[in-house]
């Protein structure tokens, strides 16, 4: 397990969003910048990261969520990660989580109550994501 | 003339199949019965017979054979999660034709160890994680293993980062290490443990099972059975070099205890708007109903389909249909044999029993809405497009209305989610020699399946 080389991230785009252009592209980003993608896709339910994040030993759980249901596909993950004995393990969410124009603050600190560690506004670049993935992991210096 | 001899020693009956490989025609085939009580070289001494009486003095210039004697190839599995790689050590083991006894799941307990132990595998396959992913589990359940007595040989095929510490962990056990069965995500690699695992079956089970005498008859091939009615259906699908196959297609194998489908089919979705979910599963897969059978898990139909769906099919009331299936779940060799009732009785179970063993195979299309409208979800294979259907299997291959029962496993509009073909040319095995042709294709193919081609009786499509 410490041996391996690469973080590893499972993502996909949870629930019955079908917005599948940014998961492509947020797989081919976060390879590129040297992390072990696992993606799952678009139409994912929170079981499938859970199970695929516990085969893969993974380092953290990247959710996207486009279509605006966000914050209701997006409740409950951390308790069922606790649940299936991966305790503590990051999780990141973004793409336009809520729907409308919300104060983003206040969005956040919902997903953070929920037990998210980030929660990112809509519009972030890819390269701001890797950005906060490697801080998250603390990935300083290092390439991934 | 070159002919060459093909055994199946079966857990009842030792069947032989005599074949010329120059004229490529079938000489003759045969049957007698084994009790387990008895040596193996009696049922096949007295088979032999039986074929001698029909085709003359044949000297063979090879001998091949397959077995599913003394309950086959008995296999446990364990992985980490349940549809993941738990999924995919089960669809290793039984492509390469094991019996698969148990399956587990994370972390092996002392009760799982017990039951384990009381199950006696021929062979444990051991999985879990992808590589570089989870090590903790297969290293746990490789401690537990290390203790059990007596021991069986273990095949492990797991996270390759965890490979070498469960070889030092299982010191003192036969083991053999394979390439993980799922090295990714969703990626599915289980070749070459199914190629340990029959190579194991030659060395060891044959051997232990009383086979060895017999072996030494034998030229070098001895797979377990459906691994060689797997071999003969790939080949039959895809064809060889020199002969065509007849394309994808889905065999169905209705037995007293089981029932075996198998699939050489890709199954992916056929549209892109089609959102594919779960494990992705082999091109060449089998499923073993252990509750569906025509004699000993006779049972186990009613209890999947309904009693009202059998009578209903039977033209019987529901206590004779129960009747009935109390007395032949006694007695497990009796047939129709002209019983009219009976005869009715065997079609409805026999074509219950396709329904749901196919249905089970086969993969599943969901519906679903979203804000945007209609979108699908599809799991498992898609064997709509599947053009043929392969029938073997006693209860199936003694009925002139085998056609109508192999309609079964066609798609239903009464079941709209099951991915089964939509249209499909049936092929009947009435010589039930299938097994034998898989043997015989290892080292002829175009031989093997040009007596296919030619022996199974084809009926084109039910409806
Ligand atoms: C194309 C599209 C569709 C297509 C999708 C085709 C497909 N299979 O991919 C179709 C027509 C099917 C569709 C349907 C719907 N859509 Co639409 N769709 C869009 C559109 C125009 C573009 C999406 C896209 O591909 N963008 C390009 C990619 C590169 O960007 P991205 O997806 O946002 O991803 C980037 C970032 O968000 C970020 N990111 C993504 N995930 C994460 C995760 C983390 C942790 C981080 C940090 C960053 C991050 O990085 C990605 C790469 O740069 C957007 C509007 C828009 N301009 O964004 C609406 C939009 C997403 N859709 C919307 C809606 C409402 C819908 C529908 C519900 C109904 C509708 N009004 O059409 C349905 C939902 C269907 C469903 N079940 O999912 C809304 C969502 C509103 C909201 N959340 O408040 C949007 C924003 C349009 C709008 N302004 O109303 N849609």
């Amino acid at each position: 397990m410490e041996n391996r080389e690469k973080k590893v991230l499972v993502i996909g785009v949870i629930g019955a969003d079908v917005h599948a252009v940014g998961n492509k592209i947020l797989y081919h980003a976060f390879t590129e910048a040297g992390f072990e993608v696992v993606n799952l896709g678009v139409m994912v339910s929170q079981e499938e990261y859970i199970a695929a994040a516990i085969e893969s030993n993974a380092d953290a759980i990247v959710i996207s969520s486009l279509y605006g249901q966000g914050e209701l596909d997006c409740r409950g993950m951390r308790e069922k990660c606790d649940e299936a004995g991966l305790k503590g393990i990051p999780l990141v969410v973004g793409g336009n989580i809520v729907i409308g124009k919300q104060k983003f603050e206040e969005v956040e600190r919902r997903f953070k109550d929920m037990g998210y560690d980030r929660a990112f506004p809509p519009g972030t670049a890819p390269e701001t994501t890797i950005e906060a993935l490697r801080e998250l992991l603390h990935m300083d210096g290092e390439t991934a | 003339m070159k002919a060459v001899l093909l055994i199946d020693f079966g857990s009842t009956y030792t069947k032989l199949t005599a074949v010329d490989v120059e004229s490529e025609t079938v000489l003759g085939t045969a049957q007698s019965f084994t009790t387990i009580g008895t040596d193996i070289n009696d049922g096949l001494n007295n088979a032999l017979a039986i074929l001698q009486e029909k085709t003359g003095k044949v000297e063979f210039a090879e001998t091949y054979a397959c077995s599913s004697a003394a309950g086959g190839l008995r296999m446990v599995t364990s992985g980490l999660v349940p549809e993941l790689t738990g999924e995919a050590a089960k669809l290793a083991s039984l492509g390469a034709g094991a019996k698969v006894v148990g399956i587990y799941a994370f972390q092996l307990t002392e009760d799982d160890m017990e039951d384990i132990q009381k199950a006696k595998p021929d062979i444990f396959l051991l999985v879990g994680g992808t590589d570089g992913g989870n090590t903790e589990c297969i290293l746990h359940n490789a401690k537990m293993l290390a203790s059990i007595q007596p021991k069986f040989p273990i095949v492990v095929a797991g996270n390759r980062t965890a490979a070498r510490e469960c070889e030092r962990i299982l010191a003192g056990c036969e083991v053999y290490i394979c390439p993980n069965v799922m090295p990714k995500f969703g990626v599915l690699k289980i070749e070459e443990t199914q190629k340990q695992i029959r190579e194991i079956f030659l060395n060891r089970i044959v051997q232990a099972k009383g086979l060895s005498a017999a072996a030494e008859l034998l030229d070098d091939i001895m797979m377990p059975t459906p691994s060689a009615v797997l071999q003969a259906m790939e080949l039959l699908a895809q064809g060889c070099e020199g002969e065509s196959g007849i394309g994808e297609l889905v065999a169905v194998d209705v037995g007293g205890a089981t029932t075996d489908i198998y699939s050489i089919a890709d199954g992916m979705p056929e549209h892109m708007s089609t959102v594919f979910k779960g494990l992705p599963e082999p091109y060449a897969k089998r499923t073993v109903e252990g509750d569906i059978g025509m004699r000993y898990s006779i049972q186990g139909i009613l209890d999947a389909v309904g009693i009202h769906r059998v009578a209903q099919k039977s033209g019987l009331t529901q206590a004779r249909v129960q009747e009935l299936v109390d007395y032949l779940k006694e007695n497990t060799d009796k047939v129709p044999d002209g019983n009219d009732e009976m005869e009715q009785l065997d079609f409805a179970l026999a074509s219950m029993a396709i329904e749901e063993a196919v249905r089970r195979h086969a993969g599943t299309i969901e519906e679903t809405y979203t804000m945007m409208g209609q979108t699908f979800v599809q799991e498992g294979k898609n064997l709509t497009k599947v053009g043929q259907i392969v029938v073997t299997g006693g209860s199936l291959i003694h009925t002139r209305r085998t056609a109508e029962i192999a309609a079964h496993a066609l798609y239903s509009p009464a079941q709209p989610a099951s991915l089964r073909p939509k249209k499909a040319g049936v092929w009947v095995d009435r010589k039930y020699i299938l097994a034998a042709m898989g043997l015989l294709s290892t080292h002829y193919p175009q031989t093997a399946l040009r007596i296919m081609k030619k022996e199974l009786e084809y009926y084109g499509d039910p409806e």
